[in-house]
């Protein structure tokens, strides 16, 4: 990387730049790519801070009124939810009691008078709330920051977990090739055979919930694409001259596959890592918005999207908004940054 | 022709084998014991044994798997766990809603991605494509989730243009009317981005062959040598991937069936992940797997018939 300072610019190439070399010197000059990753870089750095601690950690206290309105955007919402904290409850000494069989009618009244000036510390709590509570009282900006995190753990531990099982099975099947090859083949036509939801409804429906669970599941049932890719990489590379050089000065098929081949098609690989993250962050959504996705104690953008249908029915829309702002940005700039990997990272383009 | 038939046909033996050993490791394996699923916990040790030899699992594993294999084959996945109807019967009254759904879904996409991506592919690199393709990239991003909630939130609860929810069992004209409406448009909306692109990238694919600059130095006018040359052969990629899709599809709208209780295959999975209904799932899994399989061979074997020059290995 310390070689690319003094190359930029798109001077004519110099004679020894590396493939990853170019590459990156072709994403800096692609405007929406450069873009997109510095806000998957923002999210990542979201995610971690969330995950150490330092933001969301809250996500799970009730610190508000019950449906508080985002407080930023709409002032005079805000007026209100001060105002009647709570549903106004039903006023006992209004019916049956006639104020001279009331012993405490005065009182009754004193404080119903009074009811507008205090503040309860729950509703003033409410005033902080940048972007509104749940129906618990639970700040959302704190709950859609702990499900970037949750939705960026499950993804790149998924999609690392599907690309290592992909990669292993595909050199093997690509590099062995016979008998290895065939009874890989069958092994993937098997994991084809059936739709990506259905095996990953199937698997979760046997193994329980949680979120290690769900990293599994999902990258037992997307692996399949990477194994393709590789065995057909690996079976293009096997006979070219430098691994014919490598065997004939005795590397192992491990140093040959490994050391020799693996870096070639590690460019590939960066482009499936980032496709994979983008598609398990939708399908963890979905998953977890079924109910066989994380636990309840959790919380990701699809268990947020399962409160909302309800909250939608009274009027309460914040919670769907701040998971539709952050999954959009996130899954959008991730779709346009692997994109522009598979630009930059293709040899063939000058 | 034939011959590529049959042989492909043998190639599906040891693949459906697999599925089937694999949903037998999962459920008979890895889901635990349905003693205890079934029976709850607290059981006698005859009452165990009883249950046990009641469901065959006193037998040995390669003895069980038999049993399930003749099972599949028969197709009687026996009694839901659930509740108790036969799974073959249940699952054959859940094809039709479903059907439905897929094929609507089907079309109309079809009649309506298809004009749009031969449209923008015609302006390609132009501000028109790239605004498209934005709006695409941006439209898929948002969970298909988030336009079922809405959409039935709003068309539906907040303007009462369709009914929230809902399905008659007797009349289909009732669904087609008063039901699908709604699950449809939303489908639409879901699967329109994706498919743009999709076809759209056919499409320019197409555009760069010899023959459309043929079309053209012969004077043929833009609309024609879109609609008439590259259209037809665009099609071919895109009627074998509606082939393959169709399995796909009906699973894929398994959450506007829960959405809109349409009483389909999806609707039934998600019952019965719900309620580790384990015969139901397997019935359903071993079925979605055989439909895919054959209609990927059809897929094929259209391919070849619609476009000589494919060549089948």
């Amino acid at each position: 990387m310390t070689t690319l300072q003094n190359t930029a610019g798109g001077a004519p190439a110099a004679p020894s730049r590396s493939l990853w070399a170019l590459g990156w010197q072709r994403l800096k000059r692609d405007r929406v790519g450069f873009v997109s990753l510095w806000v998957v870089l923002a999210f990542m750095a979201l995610a971690l801070a969330s995950w150490l601690g330092l933001i969301g950690r809250g996500w799970n206290d009730e610190i508000a009124v019950s449906y508080a309105p985002p407080t930023s955007l709409f002032q005079a919402q805000k007026a209100a939810a001060v105002a009647h904290p709570r549903k106004p409850a039903a006023e006992p000494a209004a019916e049956g009691l006639l104020p001279s069989e009331d012993p405490i009618w005065a009182e009754t009244q004193k404080a119903r008078q009074n009811r507008g000036q205090y503040v309860l510390p729950e509703a003033k709590k409410a005033e902080s709330l940048t972007f509104g509570a749940d129906q618990r009282g639970r700040d959302i900006l704190d709950k859609v920051i702990k499900g970037t995190s949750t939705s960026l753990f499950v993804g790149f531990f998924g999609s690392m977990l599907a690309i290592v099982i992909g990669t292993a099975l595909g050199a093997c099947a690509g590099f062995f090739g016979r008998k290895t090859d065939d009874f890989l083949m069958w092994f993937y036509s098997v994991f084809t055979a059936m739709p990506d939801m259905l095996l990953l409804l199937a698997f979760a429906a046997v193994a329980g919930r949680g979120l290690g669970t769900v990293i599994l599941v999902l990258s037992l049932t997307t692996w399949t694409g990477v194994f393709r890719l590789v065995r057909a990489e690996f079976i293009k590379l096997r006979s070219r001259e430098f691994v014919q050089a490598a065997d004939a000065i005795g590397a192992s098929s491990a140093r040959r596959m490994f050391v020799h081949i693996l870096p070639n098609i590690s460019h590939l690989l960066l482009v499936q890592f980032s496709l994979l993250m983008v598609g398990l962050i939708k399908y963890e959504v979905i998953l977890s918005f079924l109910g066989f996705g994380v636990d309840v104690r959790q919380v990701s953008w699809g268990s947020m999207l399962a409160e909302v249908p309800e909250e939608l029915m009274q009027g309460y829309w914040w919670q769907l908004a701040m998971v539709v702002v952050f999954m959009s940005l996130l899954v959008t700039a991730f779709s346009m940054l692997t994109d522009a990997l598979r630009d930059a990272l293709d040899p063939k383009v000058k | 022709m034939f011959a590529y038939i049959v042989r492909r046909l043998w190639q599906m033996i040891p693949t459906m084998l697999g599925v089937m050993l694999l949903v037998f490791v999962l459920f008979n394996w890895v889901g635990g014991d349905p003693t205890y699923i079934l029976e709850g916990k607290r059981l006698t040790p005859e009452m165990i044994a009883n249950f046990r030899a009641q469901m065959g699992l006193d037998k040995s594993l390669p003895e069980q798997f038999f049993l399930f294999v003749k099972q599949v084959l028969s197709y009687d996945f026996g009694n839901s766990w659930a509740t108790q109807h036969s799974v073959a019967h249940t699952l054959a009254t859940r094809v039709g809603p479903s059907l439905m759904l897929a094929g609507g879904l089907l079309v109309l996409e079809l009649f309506t991605a298809l004009p749009i991506a031969v449209a923008v592919a015609y302006f390609r690199g132009g501000l028109t494509d790239r605004m498209v393709t934005l709006i695409c990239t941006v439209a898929m991003s948002v969970s298909s989730l988030v336009y079922i909630i809405v959409g039935q939130y709003q068309l539906a609860f907040a303007w009462d243009l369709f009914p929230v929810m809902g399905w008659d069992d007797d009349s289909v004209a009732a669904n087609l009317l008063l039901y699908l409406p709604l699950p449809l448009l939303l489908g639409l909306l879901v699967s329109l981005a994706p498919s743009v692109r999709f076809y759209r990238s056919f499409v320019v694919e197409e555009l760069n062959h010899d023959y459309v600059r043929t079309a053209r130095a012969k004077g043929l006018s833009e609309p024609a040598v879109l609609f008439k040359h590259v259209l037809r052969n665009a099609l071919i990629p895109v009627v074998t991937n509606v082939t393959m899709s169709l399995p796909f599809l009906m699973l894929g709208s398994m959450l506007l069936e829960r959405f809109f209780g349409i009483p389909g295959m999806g609707n039934e999975l998600l019952n019965a992940v719900d309620k580790s209904d384990f015969p139901v799932i397997k019935a359903i899994t071993i079925t979605i797997a055989a439909a895919a399989m054959v209609f990927n061979l059809l897929a094929d074997i259209l391919y070849k018939w619609i476009d000589p020059r494919v060549q089948l290995k």
